[in-house]
């Protein structure tokens, strides 16, 4: 019975993905080449072997634990831009403990390199959190400003403090070989590794945090209104912090798969943005913790498939899958429209087609109401 | 298993060519597919990418050929992109534009050993990939001299030019250690003291796409007393040409050939002809000549060069233009010994 009740709530987003995919595919129309074609490319560049299969889920794994961050910080009423720069700084310290600590024992290594890329992007979050709750500055504003310092910082110690003598790019040397954690060769060599579980895991413990604790409470509390937190006892500033630290350390796990699971070192610009589609991500799920399984997933297979369409089409490029994002995200957000579009419906249903009986007994004034009240 | 490479390859060279004798009854190169996979700069970087895509332009158009070309998303799709091309097996040569690509390059050349693959400006040690390096400090020199050549020396009697990089790696160091070589060896035949100026753009990509801070860096220089700067910048020289423009000053353009961007105010460019490459590299696929291996290509086979055309062929005295082609020739024969940036680190 609850499960019939939350459908509609499943179905909304879904709907509004679909809508926002047809609409996205409609363009490939007008640009010349055959919609169905170029959703057959999407499709098969994301899911279309083991290996593809495989960088789709190499490049959820960060969406998930960035979507993780947005939302988290979302429950506690504060918008992330940040997690661009978190993810960065927790990058780099998983890379600069890898490098300068290369003799952990083995069992060992991972969980440090773990811990030291949640402490890295935690301390990066921690602080717009902190200026936000005793300095009252907005946190849009810092962590937009964090964002580029991150980058900067991260450039200047990779050239001038870890680089990798041997190589033209910008990077720096490899960490240590216990750091490195297994690739899984179902994937024909694509880089998923242990990092994709530690993202399912992290969505399993953000879920526990946020609903099953008083600390959680605390948190969405503030979140949905400060005023009657604070007139409950709750310490509205300290739960900020604490949740845009813990929204920071969640970005900083991006470090983990992308170094000890693909690189092995810290690249300079190694995201393609992956902070900012994780507003996107999180936005998809509502800020559910699950549903951001699935909204980094869609996100993913998106960001892959489309360089396949460069490749098997004329007209359409890889800008695609970016008009195709947006045009998903403004279905997502116009939900609110789709329920208004759905109300007038039913009254003018009432008035007119479905029952004619109903209709003589509404008149113009009680419809009006009905309207006001939507 | 190198030899077994390389026999096959032979016989599937034969199979192709002796089938295509029957088709055609002429010995005519075959038409080929080409597929190019570009840095994340992108086909309309008006540098280094374009002139790659212009010579697969250039291919398509003079050997009919197929060309698909793609751009890189992020520095984990190079892998993917270039398994998706050698995965559709139909491809004759698939050509990877820049240094970054040399990791993902490295593992998909083992995964396909019977695709030939190219790639501009990195060295990749399989029997399959043709390795195609340019002697960037050569054309430099040149370029060099001709700055040495022409500028005034000032009030103090000092001659000074500039040097502009894009991004800070050893590649562009290269440019700059020839440039500045072959300027200070000119000035100082002429009994000039001189001067070299060297700024970078930055040390991240953007510095390829920053034009902005490259004019603000050419400004300061040209304040300084500069009067001809050589800027290895990419997307970000245009930023050099505004500031030559404004300050009445010149300016040498870089891969691509620049002198028309501003005519009058650049001196010459030095031309890396990656098109070139490019070309040469298809040309031998279409007539079963492709080996791997790594080339060089330096001022003796004209993969490096500077530019003379109707653009600035004021702004060069005959004089200077005997004195860099004798140039040329001692750089060929070996008399004159450019610094080598490669060979000098360390």
């Amino acid at each position: 019975m609850r499960l019939i009740e939350k459908l509609p709530q499943v179905f909304k987003p879904i709907i509004s993905v679909l809508v926002g995919l047809s609409l996205g595919l409609l363009v490939t129309k007008i640009a010349g080449e055959d919609p169905w074609n170029v959703l057959g490319i999407l499709v098969r560049g994301a899911f279309g072997s083991r290996y593809d299969f495989g960088m789709t889920l190499f490049y959820t794994t960060p969406l998930i634990f960035t979507g993780l961050s947005v939302a988290f910080a979302f429950h506690s009423g504060l918008f992330n831009i940040g997690a661009e720069g978190q993810l960065a700084m927790g990058a780099l310290a998983l890379a600069a403990a890898g490098i300068q600590f290369p003799n952990v024992p083995a069992f060992l290594a991972p969980v440090f390199g773990i811990l030291v890329a949640v402490l890295g992007g935690g301390i990066w979050g921690a602080i717009p959190g902190w200026l936000r709750a005793r300095r009252g500055s907005h946190e849009v504003i810092n962590t937009i400003m964090m964002n580029f310092i991150a980058a900067g910082l991260s450039s200047w110690v990779t050239l001038y403090l870890l680089r990798n003598p041997h190589s033209q790019n910008p990077e720096t040397d490899s960490v240590g070989a216990h750091y490195l954690i297994r690739q899984f060769s179902f994937f024909d060599g694509a880089p998923v590794s242990m990092a994709f579980f530690l993202a399912l895991f992290a969505v399993f413990v953000v879920w526990f945090i946020l609903w099953k604790t008083v600390l959680g409470f605390e948190i969405r509390a503030v979140g949905q209104s400060e005023s009657a937190a604070r007139s409950a006892g709750i310490d509205a500033a300290k739960m900020r912090m604490i949740a845009m630290a813990i929204s920071g350390g969640l970005a900083g796990m991006v470090g983990v798969g992308e170094i000890m699971g693909n690189a092995e070192r810290f690249r300079v610009g190694f995201s393609p943005g992956y902070g900012f589609t994780g507003i996107a991500v999180a936005l998809l799920a509502r800020n559910r913790p699950f549903a951001i399984i699935a909204s980094a997933l869609l996100f993913g297979a998106l960001h892959k498939g489309a360089s396949d369409l460069d490749l098997e089409t004329e007209n359409v490029t890889r800008d695609l899958a970016l008009i195709l994002q947006a045009l998903v995200i403004l279905c997502v957000s116009a939900e609110g429209v789709w329920e208004v579009l759905g109300d007038r419906l039913k009254i003018l249903s009432k008035k007119k087609w479905f029952n004619p009986a109903v209709s003589v007994e509404v008149s113009e004034d009680q419809a009006s109401g009905l309207k006001t009240k939507v | 298993m190198n030899i077994f490479f390389q026999l096959s390859r032979t016989s599937r060279a034969l199979l192709l060519s002796f089938s295509f004798l029957i088709a055609q009854g002429a010995f005519a190169s075959q038409k080929i597919k080409i597929g190019l996979v570009l840095d994340k700069g992108g086909k309309d970087d008006k540098s280094f990418n374009s002139s790659a895509y212009q010579g697969a332009m250039r291919v398509k158009d003079e050997l009919k050929s197929f060309v698909k070309y793609v751009e890189a998303t992020d520095d984990n799709a190079f892998e993917s992109i270039l398994r998706s091309f050698a995965q559709k097996k139909t491809f004759d040569l698939i050509i990877s534009i820049g240094v970054s690509q040399v990791d993902a390059l490295k593992k998909v050349s083992l995964l396909f050993p019977k695709q030939n693959f190219a790639i501009v400006d990195g060295v990749v040690d399989s029997p399959n990939v043709r390795s195609l390096i340019f002697q960037e400090q050569e054309g430099s020199y040149l370029v060099g001299a001709i700055a040495g050549l022409t500028a005034i020396p000032d009030a103090s009697g000092f001659i000074k030019v500039g040097f502009i990089g894009g991004m800070d790696i050893p590649l562009i160091r290269r440019f700059e250690l020839g440039f500045a070589a072959g300027a200070e060896v000119e000035a100082k035949r002429n009994h000039h003291k001189i001067k070299v100026i060297s700024n970078y753009v930055g040390i991240t990509a953007d510095s390829w796409n920053n034009p902005a801070k490259a004019k603000e860096l050419a400004m300061s220089q040209y304040d300084s007393g500069v009067q001809v700067i050589f800027s290895a910048a990419g997307a970000s020289n245009a930023g050099l040409f505004d500031a030559a423009e404004e300050k009445k000053k010149f300016a040498i353009g870089v891969d691509s050939n620049q002198n028309w961007v501003k005519p009058g105010r650049v001196l010459t460019s030095m031309v890396k002809r990656v098109d070139e490459a490019v070309y040469q590299t298809c040309k031998d696929v279409s007539e079963s000549k492709f080996i791997g291996g790594t080339h060089h290509f330096g001022l003796a086979d004209k993969g490096v060069d500077y530019t003379v055309d109707e653009f600035n062929r004021a702004l060069l005295p005959p004089a200077v233009i005997a004195r860099v082609e004798e140039l040329r020739k001692e750089i060929i024969s070996g008399k004159v010994q450019v610094p080598d940036y490669y060979k000098n680190r360390k």
